[in-house]
């Protein structure tokens, strides 16, 4: 594949990108958003000698792309809402085991089958804590066709560099919007692998990670024979009770995601420096967040805009600091509250944050936030 | 004399299993399989659900995954057709295998793609404390009947045939060299092979349901009316190599 300049819907490019970033794998199961996405990989998948599958449900083309990961070759699901919720059982399977996946979300308006072709933001508390257990998690957020295709590449080189999944979550409207994108020619673009041991078979421990806390993978059939399970385990991937052994796996993992938390950490600001009110929006409601931005600028509102596009781990310190310049932060997000919380817990009370929420299955308009920027100018 | 210590973990002994269950002659007569064909350890991949019968693959000293409940087949489904030169082993229960992961149990067989299940059918959930099972029969009691079963149970081999299955077997843990044979008469085949082991679970199902001692229990397995041996054998595509010619295609190499 060489750069290319051209009209691409955003699930598209999230195939696109999955290919660039060495994905060889993916199992899938049919649902609105998403599908495209499926799609475009089961023709993609074997020009490239990788491989396709439907599988019979959701639970199952989770379990399917864990197998192939740890037949070392990177893998991905896609989904949306309904099937999102299938997912996070073996999603936490992943996490414990530190087997790299990618699984993107198209979010649609939900609870429920909701609104299966229309956008929300309703799932980026499920992305979090969907899947049961204390967890580390990190997702991202494009905002554009371009940007599915860059994050997806994201995505996969750090599934890959800490041996955790990565969620790719964004609304409908990114996700069959069609826009004109110009591609990174894919031989310019880094491609991470996952760390591989450097010891011999014997002395091999799966789950003893080094100093960045990350333990080196090796595939199976290797030579190197371990034991992979959901229970608790030691270093050796042996089931374990004992206490400190137990205590010590969970506050490595959090410690893992943590500790690249400045490497994870991703997002834009528009027009800030000067910022007296502040907008943070992610996703499709960013962009009307940019032009509510530029407007409210024209009349004489010095306002700016934090977008995130890393949303977990969440950005507490870039949100503390804005909550130090600005008077006020509107959070505008498609769900009835959700990163406000988030906001509201990093601004701890140095600035005003207000809600502009909608849940209707429409995205928020430039007037909406214009309107909310004013309110709490 | 054949040493199972070269395929067990001796550090994850003692098994966790109770004192007369069936489970150990089923994982021996694996290992004896496995020694037979002689295939690599290091070739060799099994994957569990949850289950007493899925903690076996802990204690093989192969390439193991223990994986969610009801799940295995899903994820051995990826692993193979990522790293189809493995033999891979599926081992699931009577609860992981047909109650809860019934519907991957369908689509495995259905994609014929070449793994080896062995489900292990003690009649009920053992793990968990003796709770009814989709093959508990009729009439018999469990934590969650404690007034009897009212329940039809069903039968796996009829199933997976149905399904699509291309090696359909059924042996007893009675019976362990025949069952030996079937378990490497399975692994050769090319294809989904799927074989029903009728195991024993003296001490959560047989004290309930007075079935006996263990070794009475065994006995019991001897009369067993259900058909035992090859049920049923076809040749079909295999999954993988089916891919294969889809990837050929898309490469436009035919």
């Amino acid at each position: 594949m060489r750069a290319s300049v051209g009209l691409m819907q955003g699930n598209e490019a999230c195939a696109r990108g999955a290919i660039v970033a060495g994905c060889r794998f993916y199992a899938g199961y049919p649902i609105t958003p998403s599908s495209e996405i499926a799609e475009e990989l089961a023709r993609l998948l074997p020009q490239v000698g990788g491989k396709f599958i439907q599988m019979e449900d959701e639970i199952g083309a989770m379990g399917a792309c864990i197998g192939a990961s740890l037949g070392g070759v990177k893998s991905m699901t896609a989904t949306s809402g309904p099937g999102f919720s299938l997912k996070q059982e073996n999603l936490g399977y992943a996490i414990y085991t530190e087997v790299p996946c990618v699984v993107v979300n198209v979010m649609r308006g939900g609870p429920s089958t909701g609104l299966p072709t229309s956008p929300a933001q309703s799932d980026v508390m499920q992305a979090r804590w969907g899947t049961h257990g204390d967890h580390p998690m990190i997702a991202l957020a494009p905002a554009s066709v371009r940007e599915v295709h860059d994050c997806t590449i994201r995505a996969f080189n750090l599934a890959e560099r800490l041996r955790t999944p990565v969620i790719l979550l964004y609304d409908e409207v990114i996700g069959h919007m069609r826009e004109k994108v110009e591609l990174t020619d894919p031989s310019q673009v880094a491609i991470v692998e996952r760390p591989k041991p450097t010891c011999p078979p014997e002395v091999y421990l799966p789950y003893k990670a080094g100093e960045d806390d990350v333990p080196p993978f090796v595939r199976f059939g290797e030579g190197y024979r371990y034991h992979v399970t959901g229970l608790a385990h030691d270093e050796r991937g042996f089931p374990t009770q004992n206490p400190r052994v137990v205590e010590a796996h969970q506050r490595r993992l959090h410690r893992k995601v943590e500790r690249h938390r400045d490497e994870i950490a991703a997002y834009e600001t528009f027009m800030l420096e000067d910022a007296e009110v502040a907008v943070f929006a992610y996703g499709i409601t960013a962009r009307s967040a940019r032009a509510a931005v530029r407007t409210a600028r024209s009349e004489g509102l010095r306002a700016g805009l934090l977008r995130p596009i890393s949303l977990w781990p969440f950005l507490d310190l870039e949100v503390g600091k804005l909550a130090q310049q600005v008077k006020a932060i509107v959070v505008a997000e498609m769900n009835l509250g959700q990163m406000i919380y988030e906001v509201e817990r990093a601004a701890q009370g140095r600035a005003r944050v207000a809600a502009y929420q909608k849940a209707s299955g429409e995205p928020i308009h430039p007037e909406e936030i214009l309107a909310a920027l004013q309110e709490v100018r | 004399m054949f040493d199972y210590h070269e395929y067990f973990r001796s550090e994850m002994m003692p098994h966790m299993w109770c004192k007369g269950c069936g489970n150990g002659i089923v994982l021996k007569a694996l290992l004896r399989a496995i020694h037979r064909l002689g295939l690599s350890k290091d070739r060799i991949a099994m994957v569990s659900g949850i289950g007493c019968s899925s903690r076996l693959t802990g204690y093989v000293d192969c390439n193991t995954l223990h994986t969610t409940h009801g799940r295995p087949l899903a994820f051995a489904t990826g692993l193979k057709l990522a790293r189809p030169e493995l033999t891979v082993i599926v081992i699931t229960g009577d609860g992981d295998g047909l109650a809860i992961g019934g519907n991957h149990l369908i689509h495995t067989a259905r994609r014929n793609i070449d793994l080896t299940c062995l489900l292990f059918n003690n009649q009920i959930y053992g793990m968990t404390g003796g709770q009814l099972a989709p093959t508990t029969p009729e009439a018999l009691f469990s934590t969650t009947t404690p007034y009897g079963n009212i329940e039809p149970n069903f039968d796996a081999c009829r199933l997976v045939q149905a399904a699509g299955g291309t090696f359909v077997a059924r042996g007893t843990v009675y019976r362990a060299i025949p069952l030996e044979k079937l378990i490497a008469e399975g692994i050769q085949h090319k294809g989904f092979s799927f074989i029903e082991v009728l195991t024993t679970c003296p001490e959560i199902h047989g004290r309930r349901n007075k079935l006996g001692t263990p070794a009475e229990m065994l006995q019991a397995l001897a009369k067993t009316t259900l058909p035992t041996g090859v049920i049923h054998q076809a040749s079909g595509p295999e999954y993988t190599e089916a891919y294969d010619g889809i990837i050929a295609k898309a490469q436009g190499r035919t």
